[in-house]
């Protein structure tokens, strides 16, 4: 087979926390980072006598996701999962098997690539397990202690087709699914606490062919960067296996981040036999027409669509095509939720693009603080530097300030810093003035040497201090050029 | 297991020892081979006398998992009261750090 | 032999000195205090149960607190609860508070619930007074109390015979006169098997219509929580307090408006009630069984009900789906014991092995046949055969159910194919045990009500009880006709017919 091009297929399941109050079944904190087992009840402890009631709010962010990802919202009935495993209290999961809530859908990329939904169902998650002794990792580990807070947290698994074709593209379905999560208020999205958890079905194909290979299962991909790294490292494998000559056996691998490899899950059984049946401690889940019209008219904007909103609003400004560093501004301002900030600033009078730059970078090195920034605020100084009052240096100082203190007045700031933009005469001045003292490099410049452009920026933000203007002073420079 | 699927309503293969050393493990328990033994005619007992059920032609038949018909049980999502935890912890059979202890896990979670 | 009556308001029980609603009425009046009574129910227990081990765990200092306080609460003019003073009897899977709670088996030996069971909670504020918990067969699979980790309860009614089961401690604390009401749980007869073994009204609820919650599940889509009482009116009067929706129970029924009145059911009779003498529910009995049945439906047409004979065949296959469905749902109900949260833990080199060794060690064979009968039902390439078919037959049993009662308002049956068997006669035969619950496990499959009522004695002397079933939330109905059988029964292996115990026991026959 040597030669050939292989094609790598992937699926991908997504475990998603859902932003609860409480538990999938029981009325207890669903809250991270707390005091282990004080979250606890008959009901999440698996304890004789307790029986599970199903939560409001878990079904109805369950079925936010699958508005937003176009599915079908079915009559679903739930299964245990019967398997033995110390972070399970009673010993099963309670899970949606053959009858799912959501059926169906679709995620399109933000490149326009479609990747098909097959299910967003409901299940319960388990409790957290830490290995002590040995090396501290669970197969060196003497023994392990459990923390059931998180036992009985609800989840929404979705699993898409195998429609993807390599780890970029895998990355770009989890961080755009992701970024939908947290758009329909049903995750907080954050992959670092586990709120989000990937496992990737990969095989690989000769290009070109329409049977899919036999296909490996990766766990424990917590980030990004491990999704795209554990596709790009399972691929290689199977193809280096087929290649010699071998077949790929289908079984779970674990994403070894630290060796860059993927490995075979250890188990105890020969094979696992789940024996599914039907849950009969709950009755079936048929949300009507009613509540499902309410739900998808609750949804809002999804990302794709606040991207494009965006994106109008740059196009509007008739300044200029959307370069793709300010598309990576739009995708950034989305991802963090910032983009309301930026269309309110534009609605206010700010310009678009100026509003866009400050949100995506400033604001977005401390989202909590964007979150709290008055909009007005924000317009304001945005509006400032617009109108050439404050210079970009200083904008970015008042704007550091503003998201420090939670908002305040731009004019009074800039006023108690002694900031005064350059104005437009201070500008001819101080060209003047550094053209005249270096009258070598001026005549190279106004040949045609664009280099000395920095040469000459950095003497004028010299002598200007806090009041340079890059924006005014490149203008300046140019004009006279035209000129010389 | 002994046979292979049995599909439609013809009679599931008799259960045989191999069947009950498997499920034995499935189950978590050990048996004796005197247990192992006497456990299989048992069972074969119970399980031939279900046959004229698993011999019944019922493609028609819906299941019943429920014997009355309620759906949307709900609950709002609201926080009630936990358990407090020394009163759990003291009915556990081991424990540290507040924790459940358990003896080391040798398979990774399914 | 009393004369059947028309109007079926005779209420032995209910009205005798031991009968719960003249202990609960004599305690609101103030005419007895609540202590009295516990402590009478209590030294009855202490002075006769050693011998019947109807109990596993007796609650007197519990009990003597709570006695008092519904003493206080009639001293201070507030109302003590319909069941003020009535000392009751728990079932060991239903959970209580601090109190061991083991359903008779090891692997639960000693752990105290952290939370009480609704029904637990319900008769506590209705004034009734827990005294302690019963024995039963371990997680309640059995048909004779045999199978328990704490030994078995003897028949009062026969030291060498078995009071049925699994209910089978509640039911010979109640024929022993110990207490006059008791809590069992029925899965496939549990409650009405025992209670007809014992001389004892016993009843089955429709599904859903007690909450489940703090019972220790078996088959969770089967359970229900029932009475036993020495009338059926006290065995009304003890549903009415424990019945009702309940939010933490999701196959618990929304309460109908207005609630039905049970107690107020008992009293009216049977004229122009059309009642199915169920042939199914006959055949294979015991001839003295037959005979009390049939006497049973002639003592009911001469009170005023019409009476004919019905087939219902698909009761035939009751027993076939009851023993795949229910340990396929108890194979996964009794996974959590597991060593890890709580009871028992049989240490190992790893967590498997430690499972394995507490399982191992923790259940008793007849559960653990019934673990691996379940585990099997669901496995790989079986579920469909067995489980999958078991369910289906429910829906047959249902229509078929849907068709009698076209025909007829109740049906009327034996409770079991027997009296009251010796101890040990079946423990090694586990089919020969199953069929103790021919009769019962219809309506368990169906979620239907159904009741046993003590009708005169077999050839043996031993109770023979005759079990009226009826549809869903048929409960009214059911305690009517149950009270005008009840009114009409025959002397002989009733309640107060058990041989006397201790100093608080009804003096009777024996026999
Ligand atoms: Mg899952
Ligand atoms: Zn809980």
């Amino acid at each position: 087979m040597s030669g050939t091009e292989w094609e790598t297929v992937v699926g991908l399941e997504v475990h998603c926390e859902l932003k609860t109050a409480t538990k999938l079944f029981c009325g207890c904190a669903n809250s991270f980072g707390d005091e282990p087992n004080t979250n606890v009840c008959p009901v999440c402890l698996g304890l004789p006598g307790s029986l599970p009631v199903l939560n409001e709010g878990a079904v109805e962010r369950a079925m936010r996701i699958g508005a937003a990802l176009h599915c079908e919202v079915h009559p679903s009935v739930f299964h245990r999962k019967n398997y033995f495993y110390p972070d399970m209290p009673k010993d099963y999961q309670i899970s949606q098997y053959d009858e799912p809530i959501n059926v169906g859908g679709w995620l399109d990329l933000p490149d326009g690539f479609r990747v098909g939904i097959v299910r967003a169902h409901l299940e319960e998650d388990t409790g957290k397990t830490s290995h002590l002794g040995g090396d501290g990792r669970i197969h060196g580990a003497d023994y392990s202690l459990v923390d059931y807070n998180r036992a009985g947290v609800p989840l929404v698994e979705i699993v898409s087709e195998p429609d993807i074709r390599s780890a970029a593209q895998a990355r770009a379905y989890a961080s755009e699914l992701r970024a939908v999560l947290v758009a329909v208020d049903a995750s907080d999205g954050r992959m670092e606490e586990g709120s989000l958890r990937v496992d990737a079905n990969v095989s690989v194909r000769p290009a070109g062919s329409d049977t899919f290979g036999t296909r490996c299962e990766i766990k424990n991909l917590n980030s990004l960067r491990s999704l795209g790294r554990a596709i790009e490292h399972e691929a290689a494998r199977q193809v280096a296996l087929l290649e010699s000559g071998e077949a790929v056996v289908q079984q779970t691998r674990h994403w070894d981040e630290a060796a860059a490899r993927t490995v075979p899950l250890r188990s105890k059984e020969e094979a696992f036999d789940y024996r599914y049946f039907p849950e009969p401690d709950l009755v079936p889940l048929a949300p009507d027409a009613g509540w499902q019209a309410a739900v998808a008219g609750s949804l809002g904007l999804l990302p794709a669509q606040r991207r494009a909103r965006l994106l109008a609003l740059l196009d509007g400004a008739g300044d200029g095509e959307v370069s793709a560093a300010q598309a990576d501004q739009v995708s950034a301002v989305v991802d963090q939720g910032l983009d309301d900030l930026v269309v309110a600033a534009v609605s206010g009078g700010a310009p678009a693009r100026l509003a866009l730059a400050r949100a995506a970078n400033e604001v977005a090195a401390d989202v909590e603080a964007g979150r709290r920034l008055p909009v007005a605020d924000f317009t304001k100084l945005v509006s400032m530097e617009g109108d050439g009052k404050l210079s970009a240096s200083q904008s970015k100082e008042v704007l550091g300030e503003l998201l420090g203190a939670g908002g305040g007045d731009p004019e009074a700031i800039a006023g108690q810093r002694g900031f005064e933009a350059m104005s437009a005469d201070s500008v001819v001045a101080i060209v003047n003035e550094v053209v005249a003292a270096h009258p070598d490099e001026w005549g190279r410049f106004a040949g045609g040497d664009q280099k000395l452009m920095g040469f000459f920026v950095g003497a004028i933000r010299e002598r200007a201090g806090s009041s340079f203007d890059g924006k005014a002073v490149s203008a300046e420079l140019r004009r006279r050029l035209q000129e010389a | 297991m002994t046979g292979g699927a049995p599909d439609g309503h013809a009679s599931p293969p008799p259960i045989g020892r191999e069947d009950v050393v498997h499920v034995a493990r499935l189950a978590r328990l050990e048996l004796t081979d005197e247990e192992v033994g006497r456990f299989t005619g048992q069972l074969a007992q119970v399980l031939a006398h279900a046959a004229d059920v698993a011999a019944l032609d019922l493609a028609g038949v819906a299941p019943t998992a429920h014997p009355l018909p309620l759906q949307n049980v709900l609950r709002p999502d609201e926080i009630r009261p936990c358990l407090d935890r020394q009163e759990v912890l003291d009915g556990a059979p081991e424990v540290e750090d507040h924790r459940f202890r358990v003896p080391r896990i040798v398979g990774d979670a399914p | 032999m009393s004369a059947p009556r028309g109007d079926g308001t005779r209420e032995a029980g209910g009205d005798g000195p031991a009968g719960a609603l003249r202990i609960a009425a004599a305690v609101r009046a103030g005419e007895r205090s609540a202590r009295s009574v516990v402590e009478e129910a209590l030294s009855a227990v202490a002075s006769g149960d050693s011998d019947l081990h109807a109990f596993v765990t007796v609650t007197a200092d519990a009990a003597l607190a709570a006695a008092d306080e519904v003493d206080r609460a009639v001293a201070e003019g507030r109302d003590p609860g319909p069941l003020a003073g009535v000392p009751v009897a728990l079932k060991d899977n239903l959970c209580t508070r601090g109190v061991p709670t083991t359903c008779a088996s090891r692997i639960l030996e000693g752990w105290r619930p952290p939370y009480d069971a609704t029904v637990v909670d319900r008769l506590a504020a209705a004034g009734a007074v827990a005294v302690g918990k019963t024995n039963m067969d371990e997680f309640a699979m059995g048909s004779s109390t045999e199978n328990s980790c704490f030994g078995p309860t003897r028949n009062p009614h026969d030291r060498t015979r078995v009071p049925g089961g699994s209910s089978g401690g509640s039911a010979a604390a109640v024929a022993a006169g110990f207490v006059p009401l008791a809590l069992g749980s029925d899965t496939g007869g549990s409650i009405r098997q025992p209670a007809a073994l014992c001389g004892v009204v016993g009843m089955k609820p429709t599904y859903g219509l007690v909450s489940r919650y703090g019972l220790v599940a078996f088959a969770s889509s089967l359970d229900q929580i029932g009475p036993f009482a020495t009338s059926v009116a006290d065995a009304a009067h003890l549903l009415g307090v424990i019945a009702g929706h309940d939010r933490a129970d999701s196959t618990s029924l929304p309460d109908p408006d207005p609630r039905p009145d049970f107690a107020a059911s008992v009293g009216r009779g049977v004229e122009g009630r059309r009642v199915g003498l169920c042939l199914e529910l006959v055949e294979g009995c015991a001839p003295d069984v037959v005979a009390r049945v049939r006497r049973a439906a002639e003592d009911l047409e001469a009170a005023g009900a019409e009476v004919s004979e019905i087939s219902v065949p698909e009761f035939r296959l009751g027993l076939s789906a009851y023993y795949l469905i229910a340990p396929a749902e108890a194979s996964s109900n009794l996974a959590r014991y597991d060593g890890v949260r709580y009871g028992l833990r049989v240490d190992g080199p790893d967590v498997a092995a430690m499972n394995t060794a507490t399982r191992t060690a923790g259940f008793g064979p007849e559960v653990k046949r019934r673990i691996m009968l379940g585990t099997y039902a669901l496995s790989a390439g079986y579920y469909d055969a067995y489980y999958g078919k078991a369910q289906r037959v429910r829906t047959l049993m249902v229509e078929a159910f849907a068709r009698a009662y076209r025909q007829v308002d109740v049906l009327l049956g034996a409770t079991a194919p027997s009296t009251a068997f010796p101890i040990g006669e079946r423990v090694d035969d586990p089919l020969a045990m199953y069929m103790s619950d021919v009769c019962t496990i219809p309506s368990n499959l169906a979620g239907h009500p159904a009741i046993s009522v003590p009708y005169g004695a077999g050839d043996d002397g031993l109770p023979v009880g005759v079990q009226v079933l009826a549809p869903a939330l048929g409960e009214e109905l059911l305690f009517s006709v149950a009270a005008a059988l009840e009114a009409a029964a025959p002397a002989g292996g009733g309640p107060g017919a058990a041989a006397p115990v201790g100093s608080g026991g009804p003096e009777g026959a024996g026999r």
